[in-house]
């Protein structure tokens, strides 16, 4: 017998992950242009910067569903395309070939070498390459190394040796890189220390005497092995090693670099060849002169003359450029570093031969800078390795700079990236049609407040007014030839006006177009000819045109088809060969162009139809025929007819070819053409759009006029119109509704999308094809707006607002549309002392230039150089970060409104070394309903590993009744930093520590009403309640479950319930009563329940007492949780919300990762749906092996057994899979199943969950 | 007794191949290092472990990276002073106080 989880998950990334891991560069597209690839995350992708495009694309992005750890390219001598390697948990080393044409990563090999998963001594953690791609090495953090070798057998095949071992037992890695050595043997550089002296030594002196080596490692490819060829003790704080280019005149080696150090190392080197600079230290007020930067990334460029430089970034974000002096022989004179600019500190810098350097950031958005010089113009000081000593004790004057906007290079465009994400929360105070996605995220002074709709982003390109209110826009151009609209066509309540576009948009005068009412439709008609319908008749202007920069028209000749008495014109339909108006009596008339170009009403053919109609459409004249074949009613009686226009077999035209039943009438109908997957590219749509607010889109088959493929979506409460429009290159269709929508095709998966716009809401819309720009045109009352797409590929727009520090919890106020969060930043000095060393530093700038760095004792308190910066201003935090003091914190309370002013409104700073902890919005039982009180935990001078702090309060502050104001109130001691608080019953409740406290508000102090000490076994970190129950999450200890009694004095508060499962809880959210999502530090999330009996239990009786009886079980709580479901994500949660995504859609459970993730869990409604699912996952997962070489099951059930959880993002593959591969797969389902309805299943549980 | 003897063959290969085997001789100092060396590497192993622990600590990763890294070289401080199962005992102790 099958038994049924009681729960099953669909789970969905509807964000991708933007941390980037590693970036490199290369030509891996074989088109002698550079690409850039990064991974992120669990994705690999693809990105080109071109000039001509002005800007940065994507061209490919797979998840190769595997931690992806390090990235590298290589290419064999003979090769015209870089591949690539990657090392992931897999436990495999795999390469790839990047192919074009159909877009895949080709795997090339496919390497086993150790046990999957991230462990110490499996070989991932380092990889290098042979620059001439003749071999590559790969490390673990300890002991193993392995290194493979590439040979080229045949033409095109790349063949792999069996690894070759170079272990070594007790010895760290800290960097491992190919050396530049030309065609000699291949060689490695490792930057290593032998730990094994200090195992062995008891009285614990030999640690401080280790050594770190840079060792060298030699392929000798002649003799198939490794040696440990050279090795020379260096720096003990070296980590982190960069080549030096070798082969003929270049000088080969290694650039060292540790704390305050660069060496440089020639390969089997003397000490009189070693040449070395410290880091350049900022200068300024608020700098301790004494601190020294390490080198957190860097990159090597090499020019066309075989020249080369460095720009190697500190953890200030400092960008040095590093150059070697260097004879003809290769032999290094010395070495010179530069100030170059301050950037956003980074994981990669690559630096592209078209002149743009990428930077992935390590917070925030990517950039793309474009290189304005290299550096030798500015007055910048240059530091020699001749001031420095070799030996890096020995005592030198350290070198200053002082940091400055950025001058060799510009920003040319950033990717929105929403890591790290903070904390979030979905919630609608703006009262939009869908809710919107509120998160904090970043570092530092990068840190920003988000909001994130799914809504296609729109670049306004003009706005101008109208004298009255239009209720119908239209362009058009004058002649069949024209690639420009000329003229725009206003339609106001009773009147129409006419502009022509010229240089300017003016109104044009003997135009012919009939002016005295409203217009019901404008067509290019026939040669040169344009058909102005209107509710009375049929306007038919010939040979309208204007003399150039003139809107005078040449009064053409125009004609008159007027309606019948006591009729008008209702709706119509037109392209350039055909027209079709509706009239009052429920009457259709057709006509079609005449061979001079006049109309032709179709004699004895019309339609009469019952009831009234509402819209017609025919689509374009398509390329090749002279008509288009079928015409689409839509009727009041809730039908849409189809009639043919091209003659059938008997010769009849305006037959009733098909009819289709809606549930309520149509408002407005279209169809089009549009790009899609079917074999031939491309399929006729027939769009629906309905008085309830609902669209519907079907396949209309060009031959039979058959309707079918129907997808259905409701769009906002008013009825829907449409207009065809080009969006991004390709025909697409605006629907307008509450808000407008746009069903476009998506550039990449080919895939029909339906995304709402981030604009007004307007009425009527058209294509505008402009000499200018290309773009869409409408009227929303008295305004007239011309906008147009950037792209399609993202379907969602990110507003961010900048925050001070680092974000660390949030809290909402949805009635006033306001958020508090909390922000602090670690080793940072407090505003309070920065801006006292500036006021210090300002009147020593007009007293005598003294010398006062060595007599001031206090070193943060220093400011050695008093030409610091003018106004007494501090630098630019977000670009220039805040300056550094171990041990200190920055932290403050910030008011946020992101709906009306879209700022900052209020900020509160910390003083006295105080970092806020936690935050929660709570009202007073005991103070009246209407005042909100923000309470807010504190600890002063809070320090990690080992956890310490000298004091811990809960501040509470009164909010205003606006919600924009905060006045303190009192602050109250606790024992230790109250890491969680919630509202409670009208109290607060506070994790102290490992105890959980209730607390009600007096004058002077928080009261404390109850407590139960250890309520969980390491540290509260979370709170959540329903009823009477409060779910404890721990730091280490998965979640309690513990009951509030509050019918005994004093109240008491029970655990009654903890996990089996030791999870590092990150964030958790109530599903129901009884059952908790949560999320851990290890990426995992999960789902208890509490046993109904259990839950029943702890409810039953007023006072506890029956559960203060129970026995603890195994040293926890009496009773234990069941696991309901498990999956592993890669990101952490940060945040977890039962929510729904969509208007009108169903709820699901909604998290964010730090790593920049937007994810759904969206659970089936469907047992049959669920079963196909469940098979289409196991399928796949044999026939789309990952990318990785990881096993997709073992992955998803990285650290527990993924449970009831089935994994969206691998079952989305089968939408890009070949057909064949596709039909393969469905055959396998039981339940009649096909490729279609698959793919419809696919879609409809991104599309009407999430987005 | 081959068997024994086999059996102590392959035990002794799986140790020189694999780190933190173990045996019956394991103190107590080599078993918690390598659970903290295991730990340690593997928060530098996991991308998104280490971003976390960088943005806590207010610091680059790669500074995060080299701070671990470090630990691993004696990430609960020295061996105890002699060796025998009684020291065993009064090292782990020493440990112990040292900890606190």
């Amino acid at each position: 017998m099958t038994s049924f989880s009681t729960m099953s998950l669909y789970a969905l990334t509807v964000k991708q992950p933007s941390a980037t891991q590693d970036a490199i560069t290369g030509d891996f597209m074989g088109n002698q242009k550079q690409q850039i690839l990064t991974a992120n995350g669990t994705r690999l992708s693809i990105f080109e910067v071109s000039r001509r495009q002005k800007g940065f694309q994507e061209i490919y992005s797979q998840d190769v569903f595997g931690i992806i750890r390090r990235i590298a390219k290589f290419r064999l001598a003979g090769g015209n395309k870089d591949l690539i390697v990657i090392t992931t948990d897999s436990g495999r080393l795999v390469t790839y070939e990047y192919e074009n044409d159909p877009q895949q990563f080709k795997t090339v090999h496919y390497e086993t070498f150790g046990k999957s998963g991230i462990r110490r001594v499996v070989p991932g953690e380092y990889l290098a390459v042979d620059p001439k791609g003749r071999a590559i090495m790969i490390a673990s953090t300890e002991k193993n190394k392995l290194v493979y070798i590439l040979t080229r057998s045949g033409q095109t095949d790349i063949a792999i040796s069996s690894p070759l071992e170079a272990h070594k037992p007790q010895t760290l890695v800290y960097c491992l890189i190919g050396l530049d050595v030309g065609y000699d043997n291949p060689m490695f550089a490792a930057l290593e220390l032998d730990y094994s002296a200090a195992e062995a030594d008891p009285s614990g002196e030999a640690v401080g005497e280790l050594q770190k080596e840079l060792v060298y490692y030699e392929l000798d490819l002649g003799l198939n092995h490794i040696v440990r060829k050279w090795s020379e003790p260096v720096d003990r704080t070296a980590h982190t090693l960069f080549r030096v280019p070798g082969g003929q005149n270049s000088p080969s080696g290694v650039l060292c670099c540790g704390e305050d150090n660069i060496t440089y190392h020639r390969i089997f080197n003397t000490k009189s060849q070693m040449h070395r600079l410290a880091i350049p230290r900022r200068e300024g007020a608020t700098e301790d002169p004494n601190r020294k930067r390490i080198i957190v990334t860097g990159t090597l460029y090499t020019l066309k003359g075989g020249d080369f430089f460095y720009l190697l970034q500190t953890d200030d974000g400092d960008v040095f450029k590093l150059t070697v002096a260097h004879d003809n022989n290769g032999t290094v004179e010395k070495i010179k570093i530069k100030y170059f600019d301050t950037l956003p500190i980074a994981n990669s810098i690559c630096i592209l031969r078209a002149g743009f350097v990428y930077l992935a950031c390590e917070s925030g958005d990517r950039t793309v800078y474009e290189l304005e010089s290299l550096g030798e113009e500015t007055d910048d000081p240059v530091f020699e390795s001749t001031q420095f000593p070799v030996d890096p004790l020995a005592a030198y004057a350290p070198p200053f700079f002082k940091p400055r906007d950025l001058s060799n290079l510009t920003a040319v465009e950033t990717l929105p990236s929403l890591n790290p994400i903070m904390g979030m929360e979905v919630a609608n105070p703006a009262l939009e049609d869908a809710p919107q996605i509120y998160t904090i995220n970043g570092t530092g002074g990068r840190s920003t407040f988000g909001t994130t709709r799914n809504a296609l982003e729109v670049l306004d390109l003009i706005e101008s007014p109208l004298p009255a209110n239009a209720i119908g826009v239209w362009t058009t151009k004058m002649n069949v030839e024209d690639t420009e609209d000329q003229i725009i066509v206003l339609s106001m309540n009773t009147s129409t006006f006419i502009l022509k576009i010229g240089e300017d948009v003016e109104q044009a005068q003997a135009h012919g177009f009939f002016e005295e009412s409203s217009t019901l439709g404008v067509q290019q008609f026939g040669e040169d000819c344009i058909i102005q319908i209107h509710p009375r008749g049929i306007r038919h202007i010939r040979g309208l045109e204007f003399p150039p920069e003139s809107a005078q028209g040449n009064d053409p000749k125009t004609m008159n088809w007027d309606a019948p008495p006591h009729r008008t014109i209702v709706a119509c339909a037109a392209n350039n060969r055909q027209v079709a108006i509706a009239l009052s009596s429920g009457q259709i008339l057709y006509f079609e162009c005449d061979s001079d170009g006049s109309l032709a009403m179709a004699e004895d053919d019309d339609i009469t139809l019952d009831s009234t109609i509402n819209s017609i459409a025919i689509p374009e004249v398509p390329e090749g025929s002279v008509r288009a074949n079928f015409m689409a009613v839509g009727c009041s009686d809730q039908t849409v007819r189809i009639y043919n226009l091209a003659p059938d077999v008997e010769g009849n035209i305006l037959r009733s070819i098909s009819v289709q039943g809606l549930s309520s009438p149509p408002s407005d109908l279209t169809i089009n053409y549009m790009r899609d997957k079917s074999p031939r590219g491309y399929s006729q749509f027939l769009h629906i759009g309905l008085r309830s607010g609902v669209y519907i889109r079907s396949v209309l088959d060009e031959m039979t006029g058959e309707i079918g493929d129907t997808r259905r979506r409701f769009l906002g409460p008013d009825a829907i119109t449409f207009a065809r429009v080009t969006a991004a290159g390709e025909p697409a269709v605006v629907a307008m509704t509450s808000r407008p929508w746009l069903a476009y095709t998506h550039p990449r998966t080919a895939a029909l999308q339906l995304t709402p716009l981030n604009y007004i809401p307007f009425k009527s819309a058209w294509n505008f094809d402009g000499s200018a720009f290309k773009g869409i045109i409408c009227v929303n009352a008295n305004e007239l707006r011309i906008f147009t797409f950037n792209d399609l590929l993202d379907n969602t727009t990110y507003e961010p607002i900048p925050l001070k520090y680092t974000p660390r919890k949030f809290v909402s106020y949805s009635d006033q549309g306001v958020f508090y969060v909390i922000e602090s930043e670690h080793n940072t000095i407090g505003a309070d002392i920065r801006q006292t060393l500036i006021d210090q530093a300002e009147p020593e700038k007009e007293a005598p230039p003294e010398e006062n760095r060595d007599t001031d004792g206090d070193e943060t308190m220093t400011n050695g150089h008093t030409n610091g910066l003018a106004h007494g201003d501090e630098l630019d935090p977000r670009t220039f970060g805040y300056p550094k003091a171990q041990g200190q914190w920055a932290s403050c309370i910030q008011i946020v409104d992101p709906i009306t002013e879209k700022k900052v409104i209020q900020t509160l700073e910390l003083k006295d070394n105080k970092s806020a902890v936690s935050i929660a919005l709570a009202y007073f039982e005991s103070r009246g309903e209407n005042d909100m009180y923000l309470c807010v935990g504190v600890a002063k001078d809070l320090q990690f590993t080992p956890y310490q702090y000298t004091a811990a309060s809960i501040q509470l502050y009164r909010v205003s009744l606006d919600g924009r104001q905060l006045e303190f109130m009192h602050e109250t001691e606790v024992s230790e930093p109250p890491l969680a608080l919630l509202p409670f019953k009208g109290k607060l409740i506070a994790g102290i520590g490992a105890d959980l406290a209730l607390y009600d508000c007096g004058m002077r102090s928080l009261l404390r009403k109850a407590m139960q000490t250890n309520a969980v076994s390491t540290r509260i970190v979370g709170l959540k309640t329903q009823g009477s129950r409060i779910i404890v999450s721990d730091q280490a200890q998965s979640v309690t479950y513990v009951v509030h009694k509050d019918q005994v004095h004093p109240n008491r508060l029970i655990p009654f319930a903890d996990d089996t499962i030791a999870r590092h809880t990150t964030c958790t959210e109530m599903l129901d009563y009884e059952t908790t999502v949560g999320g851990d530090k290890f990426g995992n999330i999960w789902i208890v329940r509490c046993p109904t009996k259990v839950s029943e239990a702890s409810d039953e009786s007023p006072d506890g007492l029956n559960l203060t009886q129970d026995k603890a079980y195994l040293a926890g709580a009496p009773n234990r949780l069941d696991s309901v479901a498990h999956y592993f994500t890669n990101d952490i949660p940060t945040s977890l919300q039962r929510t729904n995504l969509i208007s009108g859609g169903e709820r699901v459970i909604f998290w964010s990762g730090i790593q920049g993730t937007l994810g759904a869990l969206i659970p089936f409604q469907s047992r049959r749906q669920h079963k196909m699912f469940q098979q289409l996952e196991s399928q796949l997962r044999n026939d789309d092996k990952p990318l990785s070489g990881r096993d997709h099951l073992a992955y998803r059930s990285y650290y527990v057994p993924v449970k009831s959880v089935i994994d969206g993002d691998l079952v989305e593959r089968f939408l890009v899979l070949n057909r064949d591969k596709r039909e393969g797969i469905v055959g396998q389902l039981q339940g009649n199943w096909t490729s279609e309805m698959v793919d419809e299943a696919i879609w409809n549980m991104r599309g009407l969950y999430a987005f | 007794m081959a068997d024994k003897l086999r059996a102590q063959q392959q035990l002794e290969a799986l140790q020189a191949r694999f780190i933190g085997i173990g045996s019956a001789d394991t103190t107590k100092h080599e078993w918690t290092s390598n659970m903290q060396r295991d730990s340690l590497s593997s928060f530098i192993g996991h991308p998104p472990i280490l971003q976390y622990m960088s943005i806590g600590l207010g610091q680059p990763r790669e500074k995060t990276r080299v701070q671990l890294l470090e630990r691993m070289i004696q990430p609960v401080g020295p061996p105890p002073k002699v060796s025998g199962l009684f020291d065993v005992f009064c090292g782990s102790f020493a440990n112990d106080v040292v900890a606190r």
